[in-house]
Parts: structure tokens; C-alpha cells; sequence
């Protein structure tokens, strides 16, 4: 058995909180031989990224590696000097952030950014580093190999910008590369065409890998072995394939779970029900741009639908209309039957409670100096008219109704919860003005599976339990296949296909659909290299939508 | 030419020095000396000889009067406010002393000096020895109350040309020019911070007509319009000098609101953007809630830091404005006509440092107030960004 490329042994790391050090690892070990790829998986806060970056002798500010060993090919990196790990990093380690646009600098090109490393460690001169590049380009199925490389970061789509991080990344021919959740800002049918360039081109050139992920489809596909971390702990690490049929521990089992709850179909609508809200052929635009198309569908009450689409289909858009943000330039908003005015200045308070809304991103949408009691009583009050101890009992029966100790949380400062509490207090809010509709942006995307699941079955009870209807805006198709009720697919702002969830998952589909529904990976390591087969290998997903 | 000799041959020496120093340390063995920068070892050996210099002027230089005088300060109000801070943990409400327990030293310095000035500037009148207008015979006394240098024990830091006493005049120039600045202050935030979020919030011809406004204010030089101004002003009070205090005050607060209008629609114009302002825009809330309740809170941090910058702006203002002869009229005390009066004994420094100091001390006065109010500043606006993480 030869020795293994990077070896770490007994790692701790602990990060600096509060004047005292709290762990963040708690000794792991890791074997990564020679061309391998190790997938890392685990919920944020697991500790993945913090190994990942471990694995290059290097810790963030205020971290400390306080025990065990990081070993790259016999190169021993904990206490490594400044020197020895200058020569290392970036010419045989290399490292792909999460976000390729935050990690370019936008003020220069592309190729210049790629020939720093190669020139930097004497391996090319820049011409041919240059000429190298290209030809990764072409080898990662960037579009215009050839002059891609001239534009700046801001010239380059998202997906793109990921492939030439991963260019970057090889340009030296490194011996490792470590993945940071390479793909989770990315669309699917976008994920699709990195994940393959990538698997690829480490297959290609025999790298060794790290791909850190929070997305077990993801990671079927990339990975030879998985390890699952908990909490600087690992839970369990096996074979690929092993891990997915067998998994042997709790936690493991549980994360593989999430992906089947399922709500009961709903009874069919009546035949002489009357929407509870109705959008009727809006076309919208900002300034000059039109963004919507002639959209029309409606949504019943007690029900849930469905808006999907990649970003920039105008799903959003949609949302703003009905609100009342963006006034349509033609078309209507109808409530229970009546239009609303356009602009939501012009709406009564009773029309503005009857309509909330839960926002993607929990951060922004919580005033970060006001305590919860605060912002979910502000509705309270504003709507109901409660004051004092009523409005206080009233605050106490929805953070109940969200699940959360009322004793515990009243007083608290959003910046004091975690990602999944700030969620349900958004939808607390929602919920204080007793609306009928809600309109849920995105409101998982931002959290990790177990407790997305958690929100999403939330958000099934409260509508069970209250009656309610929503309008679901993701671009995730398995929230879609947790909750909806009816589905209806967006593209360029232009309803490209709506139905019930059963007939819209089963084929025929209009083929955007089907390019949407493929795209969502699967629990079975084979299915990216069964679908590009069928997609055929080169220029997969441009071919799929050239088609339409 | 020799200078830039002896600047070459002083960064040369250091560098040495630090190589020799790097080697030195490399030879114990730790990682600290390993990956040390060259740049950095100049640094320490730099610290170093800037030490050593300053050890050297203060014991063995007689002539560096001035600078052992100001040694003495630095440590007198360390070793000052070290003993506030020890008050301050053990007296007082449980809230204070927790404050207290996690301040650095130059919070607690710059907290001191504030107090200090304003319980000076509230009962200048109890605290005062003279009046501030009183006239003594005894012109240009030096301070220090020591008969034999020239001193009287009746007037501790002596009195001006025309026999007024200065201590009192320093105490009565802490009510006059503290309160105007303070009052200043308060009113171009009040001004400036409404018409910034206002322009924030609202956008639009609003947002453009205001802020085309502020840039035509900020295109003229500052100090020279209120010059202008205030010579027009002198002009309609006539010979009432209080309405041309009030005139002082809305013009200076005029001027220095572009300012914070500048900032408060900057910062506001990042608020806004927010979904919980979208959220509570979709609820029906109106403009006056939006501004105080939403955009308000989350602007305290960069808000306080202009405070506490602005007021030392405008406190400069109003001394240089003194100076110049159109500020605080006399007889009442003010710190800027202070120095202005008595700024010819500067000229006595290498004969009598005494008397080189009577100018120093309105200046000094200036000067500590303003590092005191930036320290608490600094303090206020770590303790607001760390609480966001």
C-alpha cells in the first residue's frame, strides 16, 4: 500500500468565541489517496469547510489547529513555515470557493487572474500558461474558449465563472483540489453542466479531491467515499455506494430521509370555487425591459402552488406584482373574486393583511435591533389593534404555533437565533396579521435539509390548521414535490407549462419541464453519467434548451 | 542634503539592527522569528529607537520642556483614568459596572474628560474663582501661583493682558463654547438626518432636489462661507450679541448638516433596500414609522461616530470662527479667542516656558476634549459592530 497523498490524524481545531476557545474539530482522520475524491458532507456549522481548509495547513482568523497532524505527500503542514507552504498552495493544493463571483477580483481578467499562479511558481511562462488556459477552457466547455478568458468576471454568467475557477484551480496541475460547495449557488440545470466539468477534468488529470457539500445528490455523484460529519465529529465514512444502499448510523439515515416527506394529494378543487387569488394576464417590465409575459393562473383556498423556474425566469417578479411592489403595466390582480388596485399605496389595510409574504433570506428580512416579541407584535398591533398584555398573549400564541418557547425567545435579538428559528419567525409574522394567502420566496434555500424539512412540514400543518393558501416560489423541485398542490413553470417571464403536481411529474412534459425535472440530481451515483448519455456528453444543457 | 544622509543612514542602521535582531531570535528556535518579515523586525527596531529617544529627551535634555510636560499628562491621565475605571467597577448600578468591567482605557479616559468638562461647563458659575468678565490690576501674570517666578497664589494660571483671570476665563470658555458646539451639534443632526432619510426613503425628485442642494452648500468652502455669513449676521444683529450667537449656531448647524445629510443617506439608502423595510412597507406603515422605527435603529452606529466627529468639527469651527473675530463676541470667555489673545507669547517659548504656556492651555483644552470625544467614539462604534456578529 503506497502512502496516502494527504493524511490527517487526530485533527482538533478550535475557534476563539467569547474570550475562550470552543472546539470546531474534534480529532478526525482522513485518507485521501492519490486521484481520489472524498466527499464531505454535513449541515453548516458541521466543520467541513474548516477541514477542508485544514487540509491545507491554513485555519480562518481567530481558529487555531490546537492537536494533530495534516500530512501532504510526507510534507507535515500544521507549524508549517510561511515559506514551505507558499511553495505548496496553489501549485499542488488548490482550493474552488463557493462563490466564484465573490472570489474573482472584478478588476481584472479572467486569464490574468489564471496566469498568476503558473507564473508566480515559475511552472509556465505566461504565454504558455495563457495558451494552457484556453485549452482548460475548452476541456471544462466554456463557450468562446478562445476569448473567454479576456473578459472580466462581471462579463461571465455564474456557472461559467465557476468553471474557470476550477481552470484557476488546475492550472498549475495540482496533486489536490479542494471543492467548497462548488455548485450550491448555482441553478440546476446550471449545477448539472459544472458538476459534470469538473468530474471530468479531476478524472482527466488524475487529481485527487475534497468536494465539501450539504447536497448528498451532489455528492453521490462527485464522490469515490463520503464522510459524514456532525458537529466537528465524524459520524461515519464508507464507500460511495455502500453508504447510499447501507447506511449504518442514525444521523446518516436521517439526513437520507429528508428527501421523501411527502404531503397527501388534496381533494380537486370544486367546479364553483372561486379563486382566492387570481393573476390575469399581468405583463410587467422595469423601465423599458419586459419581464412578464401575459402571466395568467390562480391559486384556491386551502391550497399550495408552485412557481419554479431557474433565476431570472421572473418568479420573483410574479411575487411583487401580486403584492403590489411593481404595479403590471397590464393585467389584473384579482382577491376572492374583486381586482386589487395595482400599487399597494392605494390598498386598504384589510387588503394588505389578507396578502404576506416570507422572505428567501431570514437575515434581511428581520430588523436585526428589534427583539422577536417586537417584530411579530408590530402586525399584531398594526392589524388587530392588541396592546399590552393582549397583544403579548397573542405574540406568545404564534411563537407557540411556530414551536418556540415563548419564555425563551420573546426577548431575544434575531442575531441570537439560528437560521431555521429566524425562518419561523418570519412565518410568525406572516402569520400575525391572520392573512388567507401567503406567498413563501424561496423560504428554504438558504437552510439546510434537516431543518428546511422542518419548515416545510411547518408550513403543511399551519395550512391544515388554519386553512391557509400559498404561493410557493423555489427553484428546488423536491419543496415542490413536498408540498404543492399545483405547479406552474416559469421561463424568460412566460408560463411554459402549469397543472396538478401528479400530472405535472408525470411525462409527456413541454421539454423546459423535462429539462428541469432531469436536471434535479438523484440519490444514484450513476444517474449524472446515465443522463449525460442521454442528453449526449458535449455542450449538455445549452443543447437541451437549443432544442425548445 | 545632510539630512537626507542622516534619514538613509538612520533606515539603513535600523534595518541592520533588525536582521541581527530576526537572527538572533531565529537562534531559540520559535516559529514567531521563522516566518518574521524583514519589515516587521524594522518595526520593532524602529519602536525601539523612537523609546529610546524619547527616554533620552525626557531625562537628559533640559531644553524639552514642552515634552516632558507632556510625558507627565500622558501618564498623570492614564494612571486617571485607570483609577475612573476602578471606580466605575466597583460603584454604582449593576448595568454601569458591567460597562465598565469590559471598557479599554481610552474609553474610560475619554469618558472621564467629557464628564469632567461638562460638570465644569453646568456649574461654571460655583466653580469659577472670578467672573469672566472681572478685571484685575494685575496684568500678565504668569501661572503656576509662584510669587517669585512672576505668580500670584490668587490667580493660579495667571491673568491676560487686561487682567482678567484665566482660569476662570477656561472654565467659563467650557460653558460658552462646549454649549454652543454641543447645541450646533444636535441641530445639524436633527436637520441633516431627517433630510437624509426623507431622501433615502423616498427617492425620486425629492431625493435630487435635496441632494443637488447639499452639493451647491458643499461646494464652497466651508470656513469661508461661514465667514461670509456671519458677516452678514454681524450686520442684522447690530449690537445685539446674543442674536448674533443664535445666528452662529443655525448657520454653523446649516453648513455642517450637509454633511450628515451626506452620510445618513448613504447609510439610510443601504437600509431601505432591506427586506424587513419591504415587509413593513407591504404592512401599510407610514413614512414617519418607517424613518424612526425601521431606518433609525440600524443607523445609530455610523450616526453616533459622525456625532462625535462633527461635534469636533464644529467646535473647531466655532474656535477658528473666534479667532478670526466673528465667533463668540466679547467679553464673553471663549477658548478660539483665548489663543487668539494671548497667541504672541508663543514667541517667549525659549525663554519662559511659563509664559509660553498661557496660549497652550485654551489650545490644549481644545485638543483634549477632541481626543477625548473621538476615543469614546471608537469605543461606542466597536461595541455596536461587535454586537452584529
Amino acid at each position: 500500500m503506497t502512502q496516502p497523498l494527504l493524511k490527517i490524524r487526530g485533527l482538533k481545531i478550535e475557534g476563539r468565541s467569547d474570550e475562550t476557545w470552543t472546539p470546531i474539530i474534534n480529532g478526525i482522520d482522513l485518507d485521501l489517496n492519490r486521484g481520489d475524491v472524498l466527499g464531505l458532507i454535513g449541515e453548516s456549522g458541521a466543520g467541513k469547510s474548516t477541514l477542508g481548509l485544514a487540509a491545507m495547513g491554513f485555519t480562518r482568523d481567530g481558529c487555531r489547529i490546537s492537536a494533530g497532524s495534516v500530512e501532504f505527500d510526507g510534507i507535515e503542514l500544521v507549524n508549517a513555515s510561511a515559506a514551505v507552504k507558499r511553495a505548496l498552495l496553489g501549485k499542488r493544493i488548490a482550493y474552488v470557493a463557493q462563490s466564484a463571483a465573490a472570489s474573482f477580483n472584478p478588476a481584472h481578467r479572467l486569464i490574468d487572474q489564471h496566469t498568476e499562479g503558473p507564473v508566480q511558481h515559475g511552472v509556465m511562462s505566461r504565454a504558455e500558461s495563457e495558451a494552457d488556459g484556453i485549452e482548460l477552457y475548452r476541456k471544462l466547455r466554456l463557450p468562446n474558449a478562445d476569448d473567454i478568458g479576456f473578459r472580466y468576471p462581471h462579463q461571465v454568467s455564474g456557472g461559467q465563472l465557476q468553471r474557470a475557477m476550477t481552470a484557476m484551480a488546475m492550472s498549475c496541475r495540482p496533486d489536490l483540489i479542494i471543492f467548497d460547495e462548488p455548485t450550491t449557488a448555482l441553478d440546476v440545470t446550471t449545477q448539472i453542466e459544472v458538476l459534470a466539468a469538473i468530474r471530468d477534468i479531476v478524472q482527466q488529470f488524475d487529481t485527487a479531491a475534497v468536494y465539501i457539500t450539504h447536497d448528498l445528490a451532489v455528492v453521490a455523484q462527485m464522490a469515490d467515499r463520503i464522510k459524514v460529519l456532525l458537529q466537528g465529529d465524524e459520524v461515519e465514512e464508507a464507500d460511495t455506494r455502500t453508504m447510499l444502499s447501507a447506511p449504518t448510523e442514525e444521523y446518516t439515515k436521517s439526513l437520507w430521509a429528508v428527501r421523501r416527506f411527502q404531503r397527501p394529494a388534496k381533494p380537486a378543487i370544486p367546479a364553483d370555487a372561486t379563486p382566492v387569488v387570481s393573476v390575469r394576464g399581468i405583463t410587467a417590465a422595469y423601465a423599458a425591459t419586459t419581464v412578464l409575459h401575459d402571466i395568467s393562473f390562480d391559486m384556491y383556498a386551502g391550497r399550495t402552488v408552485a412557481v419554479v423556474g431557474e433565476s431570472g425566469s421572473g418568479k420573483s417578479t410574479v411575487a411583487r406584482c401580486i403584492t403590489g411592489l411593481l404595479p403590471p403595466k397590464s393585467g389584473a390582480i384579482e382577491f376572492m373574486g374583486t381586482a386589487l388596485p395595482a400599487d399597494y399605496r392605494k390598498r386598504s389595510k384589510d387588503q394588505l393583511r389578507q396578502i404576506q409574504m416570507i422572505y428567501q433570506m431570514a437575515d434581511t428580512a428581520l430588523n436585526p435591533r428589534k427583539t422577536i416579541g417586537q417584530i411579530i407584535g408590530r402586525p399584531v398591533e398594526f392589524y388587530l389593534g392588541l396592546k399590552g398584555a393582549k397583544r403579548r398573549a397573542r405574540v406568545e400564541d404564534l411563537l407557540n404555533l411556530i414551536e418556540l418557547e415563548p419564555k425563551i425567545y420573546f426577548d431575544r435579538l434575531p442575531s441570537e437565533l439560528s437560521g431555521g428559528q429566524k425562518q419561523r419567525i418570519g412565518i410568525a409574522r406572516a402569520l400575525a396579521a391572520e392573512p388567507q394567502f401567503i406567498i413563501c420566496d424561496e423560504v428554504t434555500s438558504a437552510l439546510d435539509q434537516l431543518v428546511a424539512e422542518g419548515i416545510l412540514k411547518l408550513l403543511a400543518r399551519l395550512q391544515d390548521e388554519l386553512g391557509l393558501t400559498y404561493m410557493v416560489i423555489t427553484h428546488d423541485l423536491a419543496t415542490v414535490r413536498a408540498i404543492a398542490d399545483e405547479m406552474v413553470v416559469m421561463k424568460d417571464g412566460r408560463v411554459v407549462e402549469q397543472g396538478g403536481k401528479e400530472q405535472m411529474f408525470a411525462p409527456p412534459h413541454h421539454p423546459y419541464t423535462d429539462l428541469l425535472l432531469s436536471s434535479v440530481p438523484e440519490m444514484d451515483p450513476d444517474w449524472l453519467t446515465c443522463l449525460l448519455e442521454e442528453r449526449g456528453v458535449d455542450n449538455i444543457g445549452d443543447a437541451a434548451v437549443g432544442k425548445m | 542634503m545632510t539630512m537626507l544622509v542622516w534619514i538613509v543612514g538612520c533606515v539603513a542602521a535600523l534595518i541592520g539592527a533588525g536582521w541581527v535582531f530576526r537572527f538572533i531570535g531565529r537562534l531559540t528556535g520559535g516559529t514567531v522569528f521563522r516566518d518574521m518579515e524583514i519589515a516587521t523586525a524594522f518595526g520593532y527596531m524602529l519602536a525601539l529607537a523612537s523609546v529610546g529617544l524619547g527616554v533620552w529627551l525626557f531625562f537628559f535634555v533640559e531644553a524639552a520642556v514642552f515634552f516632558r510636560w507632556a510625558v507627565q499628562g500622558f501618564i498623570g491621565f492614564a494612571i486617571a483614568a485607570f483609577l475612573f475605571r476602578l471606580l466605575g467597577r466597583h460603584l454604582g448600578p449593576n448595568s454601569t459596572r458591567r460597562l465598565f468591567r469590559q471598557m479599554p482605557l481610552t474609553a474610560s479616559f475619554g469618558i472621564m474628560i467629557v464628564l469632567i468638562y461638562a460638570i465644569l461647563a453646568i456649574f461654571a458659575g460655583a466653580i469659577a474663582p472670578h467672573g469672566q468678565e472681572e478685571v484685575f490690576a494685575q496684568v500678565n501674570l504668569l501661572p503656576g501661583g509662584n510669587v517669585a517666578m512672576g505668580g500670584d497664589p490668587a490667580f493660579p494660571l495667571g491673568t491676560d493682558q487686561i487682567g482678567r483671570d484665566l482660569l476662570s476665563r477656561l472654565i467659563y470658555g467650557a460653558q460658552n463654547t462646549v454649549g454652543i458646539a454641543f447645541a450646533t451639534t444636535v441641530i445639524a443632526f436633527l436637520l441633516g438626518g431627517t433630510l437624509g432619510f426623507l431622501a433615502a426613503t423616498l427617492g425620486g425628485w425629492l431625493d435630487q432636489l435635496l441632494s443637488r442642494m447639499v452639493d451647491v452648500l458643499m461646494a464652497i468652502p466651508s470656513l469661508i462661507f461661514a465667514l461670509l455669513l456671519m458677516t452678514i449676521a454681524s450686520a442684522w444683529a447690530g449690537s445685539q450679541q446674543q442674536l448674533l450667537t443664535v445666528y452662529m449656531i443655525l448657520i454653523i448647524a446649516v453648513i455642517d448638516s450637509t454633511r450628515v445629510y451626506r452620510l445618513a443617506r448613504a447609510v439610510g439608502g443601504n437600509i431601505v433596500v432591506m427586506d424587513y423595510i419591504e415587509a413593513a412597507k407591504l404592512r401599510g406603515e407610514g413614512l414617519l414609522y418607517l424613518i424612526f422605527k425601521e431606518i433609525l435603529p440600524n443607523a445609530m452606529a455610523p450616526l453616533l461616530a459622525e456625532f462625535g466627529l462633527r461635534f469636533c468639527f464644529v467646535f473647531l469651527t466655532i474656535a477658528s470662527l473666534s479667532f478670526l473675530g466673528v465667533g463668540i463676541q466679547p467679553p464673553l470667555a471663549d477658548w478660539g479667542t483665548m489663543v487668539r489673545d494671548l497667541s504672541q507669547f508663543i514667541n517667549f517659548a525659549a525663554f519662559s516656558p511659563l509664559t509660553a504656556a498661557l496660549p497652550l492651555m485654551a489650545a490644549g483644552a481644545i485638543a483634549l476634549l477632541t481626543v477625548a470625544v473621538n476615543f469614546v467614539v471608537d469605543w461606542m462604534l466597536q461595541k455596536s459592530s461587535g454586537l452584529k456578529e
